[in-house]
This record gives structure tokens, C-alpha cells and sequence, in this order.
């Protein structure tokens, strides 16, 4: 309550751990209230206002056909939209994919670079050096390393790989792997920074004992590794899969979604239909699909993570 | 005898040695030890995969650098002879002196602002019990899942609102609140690490909780707090979409909507485009080179497991 202030301030811990009687009641709340009220304005209440125009026509260029809609926006996303399901089916490969790419490959990094060897800290830190770099700076250092005239294909060319005047990003047939290539260059050291920093917190004896035991390499990864980072894996790769379904930095910028829109993702396709179109009304609805495959994830994710228990 | 073939620096590999005990004159910790039962793994399974992806990872970078060094229509593999041609375009024709302020002011005060904010909602979260605590840390988890691309549509509304369309303080708005809520669960996460007898000490010799917080803990969260805030400027600095969006104006504009103003262009300057790339990678690899080795000890203060 509010009016509590003559209240003697109690032991705000069920432990007892703080007897002092200098914290007033209200002071948790004060604290979380700067991030509370941005978070409300600036998060909440977007989420609510989509959820609002999701139900409604709403186009500023064509303000005849505003108002409430029903659901008429939901039925024509899943019965005529030409684009919905080719994007969503596109979104679902590429996080696939990539996900799967990036953490088969960041789980192997992290294991090199996890031994003891000689310039193991420069190592470390060349490998891991792409996570500090933007999507559009991956787009530009890509476009340039695709480019048909002066790119990478034209030297391969010349030691007789592959053929001149190869454009790997206007070809429908070689565009997604392109894609796939540029972004796991950039995603690859975001799994290998977090197992890493897993990896090292097994304990060493563990493996001592395992060895005293006889167990070869193989047997320790799989009976050690592998069981005490296996939450982390999942918790990063439930993270990185949803980011990736949401960023949009690297396509918009590499393929702009083309050629002939085979790199459209949903949330591209929800930019072009809310800032290219104008029509809020339905790029809202879209995106409350987008929220509800979102919400499903984030529910595995709370359950996977053991949210409210202790997790270790 | 696996074992017995092992070389290990701190300890006699002899099997008699209980091997759970750490040896003596090494931290009990696992720090020391950890690597021991690898130390067998022969080098050309090191050297072999980690040089093959150091070609992976490092030609992107020698080639935007290539591309920004040699004069314009020179096909040589070498960055020799060197031209700031390129630099001196972007700079100036392309604006990105202007870019780099906007980005710079916009990337250190998102760091300053989510590192205050989340310092003081991870404290409350690590030091006290409160009703709304369980609700308030769904509400954090569940906010990562938001995407700030699909609110572009009703953010912008808001910000048309508070008459900050064009204004540099709605991108950083923005940028903040999207990093608040990973910035605290890690800051609490770390805070949580630090014994609270420590600050109640503090309280005894009569300081208030204010006081005991900056003398005792806010020294203690260092790294944690190099790795939030890093995490914010290089968020800031690289992200693309609300700078976009919110600010219309080009003498307002950000380095990466530069950058992809110069990738959209007609006929693509590559040169430029180079330098540009080039200029934009500086300030992140100057925090990068800077917070590499913490950034792993930072997470693995379990904080990521929330």
C-alpha cells in the first residue's frame, strides 16, 4: 500500500539477509521504474497498438477504407496472400539453417580455441573479431567480395575456378548461400564467445578423473562437454533463432529480399508492406502472426531455461 | 595409459597423485587446470581447422581494407601504392564526417543511459524481494522476443507524438530501451555475484546503501560493466533500421544508413564503399581489441543463464 510509510519497514528478504532499516519499502520499485515506464512506452505499448491495427483498415494513403475490420486482415494473410506463406517458409530455411550452421561451427571454434597453444589469445581474438561488425557493414564487405567484375569470383576465375562475370547475388540458384555465407561470417563468433565462456566453466578435474579413468577425448566430450554446456546450447540457440528471424539488417541491405523476391523474409516483408505500402493495417496483422510464432518459441525458451527455479 | 602420457605443466601426471586435489601453488580453481586432459590433442588438429577459418574470417576483412587503400581501377591484390582518395571522398562528398559525430553521440549515449537505467532495475532485482519481481523478469525474458523492426510502424507514431521525428534523442530513446532488457538481467546476474555481507559491512561502519554501492559494489561489477556497455555502444553504433526511419534529414544521418546509401547508389563507387566500411569498423574493433578477453569471463559469470 501506498499510505504504508508509518509501517516499520521490514526484512525485505524471506532469508533475513537485510535487517537494515534505512531501505524503505519503496525503493525497489523506484528503481525498476526508469526502465519499467521506457519498456511500457516504448515496447508495451507499440505491442498493444499493432495488436490494435491488426483489427483494423488502416492506410494513410487511402483514409476512405479506414475503420474496424475484424478479422478480415487474418483471413486474407492465410487465403490470398500471394506472399505470406513463400516468405514465412523462406524466414523458417534461413533460421534453420543459419542457426544450425552457426553453432555446428561456433561448438567447433570454441573447442579449438579452448586448448592450450601457442598465440591462442590473438587467435581468439581474429576469430571472434566479425561479432563486432554491423549487418551493413557485412553487406557492404560482401558486395564487395561478390562483386562479378572485381570480386572474389573473378580471381577464382582466374586460377580457373568457377567462370567470369559470376554474379552470386542476382543469380536466383546461388543467392541463398551467398546469404547464408555472408551472415555466418558475422554469426558464427556469437556461439563461439558464449560456448566458450561455458566451456570454461568445467571444472578441470572433471576431465583429470575422467582420465584416470581411461576415457579417451571422444568419450570425455560426449560424457563431460557436451552434457555440462548442453543448457547453454539451447539457450543460445533458442536466442540466436529468434534474432535471426527478426534481423533484418543484413538481407534488406545484401539483396534488398530480390532477386524476384526469393530472399523475402516475414519481418521484410512486413518493412515493405508498412513503409513501401502504407497500409499499416495489414503489415500489423502480419507482424501479430510473426508475434504468435515469436510467442511460441518464447515459451519453449522460458520452459527450456527453467525460468523461476534455479537453474544452477 | 592415457594418463600417463600426459605432459602437464603443474603436476606430476603420475596416476598416485589423488587427481582431484589441485596441486600445490595452483588456485584451487579450475582456471589452471582445466586444459590438462587436452594438453594430448596433437597441433595439426589446432592449427589445422582454426588456420582455415582464420582465412574465412580474415579475407573479408583484407578486402574492404584492399579496396579502400588502392587507387580507383587498379586490380592488384597488394594494398600498394596507397591512396586516401577514397577517404577524403567519403568523408567529405559522402558526409560521413557528419555520420561518424552523429553516430558517435548517439552510440555513447545510448552506453551511458542503459548502463544507468540497468544498473539501477539489476540492483533491484539482485538485492531485494518485491511483489511484482517474478512479473517484472517474465516481462524482461518475454521483451527479448519483440522485435524492434516490426514496431518501426507504431514507433514512429510515438515519436511523431513527442515531436521527436528528425531528432538524433528518438534514436537513442529507442536504442536504449531495446538494450535495457538484456543490459539488466545481466547486471543483475552480476551484482548477484557479489557477497551482499560485503556491502552490509559497509552499512555497518554507517555508510547508507547509496554510498555502500558505489565504494563496494559498483568497483566489483567493472567488467561486467565494460561488457553491458560495450554491448550498447557497438548495438548503437552498428543498428540500422531506426535511424532509418526516425531521421529524415541527412546532416542527422548514421554511418550504416550512409554505408547503405552508398551500396544502393546506381552505379556502386566501390572504392568509397570501402572506405566507408572501413571507417565504420574502426570504432568497433578499437571496443573490440578492448573488451575481447572480457567479453567471455563476462558471460560466463553465469549471467546469460538469467
Amino acid at each position: 500500500m501506498a499510505t504504508a510509510v508509518t509501517k516499520p519497514p521490514r526484512a525485505t528478504t524471506a532469508r533475513g539477509r537485510r535487517r537494515t532499516g534505512a531501505t524503505p519499502r519503496r525503493l525497489p520499485y523506484l528503481l525498476i521504474a526508469p526502465a519499467g515506464l521506457l519498456m511500457l512506452g516504448f515496447i508495451a505499448y507499440p505491442v498493444l497498438s499493432v495488436f490494435y491495427y491488426s483489427l483494423q483498415h488502416y492506410n494513410p494513403t487511402k483514409p476512405w477504407r479506414n475503420g474496424f475490420a475484424g478479422l478480415d486482415n487474418f483471413t486474407k494473410i492465410f487465403t490470398d496472400d500471394p506472399h505470406f506463406w513463400g516468405t514465412l517458409t523462406f524466414s523458417l530455411k534461413w533460421v534453420v539453417v543459419e542457426v544450425s550452421l552457426q553453432l555446428l561451427f561456433g561448438l567447433a571454434l570454441a573447442l579449438i580455441v579452448n586448448q592450450t597453444f601457442a598465440g591462442r589469445a590473438l587467435g581468439r581474438a581474429l576469430v571472434f573479431s566479425p561479432w563486432a561488425v554491423s549487418g551493413v557493414l557485412t553487406s557492404a564487405i560482401w558486395v564487395l567480395l561478390y562483386n562479378s567484375q572485381t570480386g572474389i569470383t573473378r580471381y577464382l576465375a582466374d586460377l580457373g575456378i568457377g567462370e567470369y562475370g559470376t554474379s552470386l547475388l542476382s543469380d536466383t540458384g546461388t543467392v541463398f548461400w551467398a546469404a547464408i555465407v555472408a551472415d555466418l561470417w558475422r554469426g558464427v563468433p556469437f556461439f563461439a564467445i558464449l560456448i566458450l565462456a561455458d566451456l570454461q566453466s568445467i571444472p578441470g578435474d572433471l576431465y583429470e578423473a575422467a582420465e584416470v579413468d581411461g576415457a579417451g577425448r571422444l568419450r570425455q566430450f560426449f560424457h563431460i562437454t557436451l552434457p555440462h554446456i548442453r543448457d547453454a546450447i539451447v539457450l543460445s540457440t533458442l536466442l540466436r533463432a529468434v534474432w535471426e528471424f527478426n534481423n533484418v539488417d543484413l538481407l534488406y541491405t545484401l539483396t534488398g529480399g530480390g532477386p524476384a523476391g526469393v530472399t523475402t523474409t516475414l519481418p521484410l516483408y512486413v518493412a515493405e508492406t508498412s513503409v513501401d505500402a502504407h497500409n499499416f493495417g495489414y503489415a500489423s496483422a502480419l507482424t501479430t502472426v510473426a508475434f504468435v510464432i515469436l510467442l511460441f518459441c518464447s515459451i519453449v525458451y522460458l520452459r527450456l531455461s527453467k525460468f523461476g527455479g534455479d537453474s544452477k | 595409459m592415457t594418463a600417463a602420457a600426459t605432459r602437464t605443466r603443474t603436476a606430476p601426471a603420475d596416476g598416485a597423485t589423488p587427481p582431484a586435489q589441485p596441486p600445490e601453488g595452483t588456485p584451487p580453481t579450475a582456471a589452471r587446470t582445466r586444459h590438462r586432459a587436452w594438453d594430448e590433442v596433437p597441433r595439426w588438429q589446432i592449427y589445422l581447422p582454426l588456420g582455415v577459418y582464420l582465412v574465412f574470417t580474415l579475407v573479408p576483412f583484407y578486402w574492404i581494407f584492399l579496396f579502400a587503400v588502392r587507387p580507383a581501377g587498379s586490380t592488384s591484390l597488394l594494398p600498394w601504392p596507397m591512396t586516401t582518395e577514397h577517404f577524403e571522398k567519403v568523408w567529405t562528398e559522402r558526409s560521413f564526417g557528419v555520420f561518424f559525430q552523429n553516430s558517435l553521440l548517439i552510440g555513447v549515449a545510448v552506453l551511458i543511459s542503459t548502463t544507468v537505467v540497468a544498473l539501477a532495475g539489476g540492483y533491484a532485482l539482485a538485492r531485494f524481494d518485491f511483489r511484482i519481481k517474478k512479473g517484472f523478469m517474465l516481462a524482461l525474458l518475454c521483451s527479448q522476443f519483440v522485435p524492434g523492426a516490426l514496431l518501426l510502424v507504431p514507433l514512429f507514431q510515438i515519436f511523431a507524438e513527442l515531436k521527436m521525428i528528425n531528432s538524433i534523442g528518438s534514436v537513442i530513446l529507442a536504442e536504449t530501451v531495446f538494450q535495457l532488457p538484456l543490459s539488466m538481467i545481466l547486471i543483475s546476474g552480476f551484482i548477484r555475484n557479489v557477497p551482499p555481507s560485503l556491502e552490509e559491512a559497509a552499512w555497518v561502519d554507517g555508510c547508507n546503501r547509496f554510498r555502500a554501492f558505489l565504494i563496494v559494489v559498483l568497483p566489483l561489477l567493472r567488467p561486467g560493466l565494460v561488457a553491458v556497455g560495450s554491448f550498447a555502444f557497438v548495438h548503437a553504433w552498428n543498428h540500422f533500421l531506426f535511424a532509418l526511419m526516425f531521421l529524415s534529414s541527412q546532416s542527422k544521418q548514421t554511418i550504416p544508413v550512409g554505408l547503405n546509401t552508398l551500396m544502393g547508389a546506381d552505379s556502386v563507387d566501390l572504392g568509397a564503399l570501402a572506405a566507408g566500411g572501413v571507417i565504420a569498423a574502426v570504432p568497433v574493433v578499437i571496443v573490440f581489441a578492448f573488451i575481447q578477453k572480457w567479453l567471455v569471463t563476462g558471460f560466463s559469470a553465469g549471467a546469460v543463464k538469467g
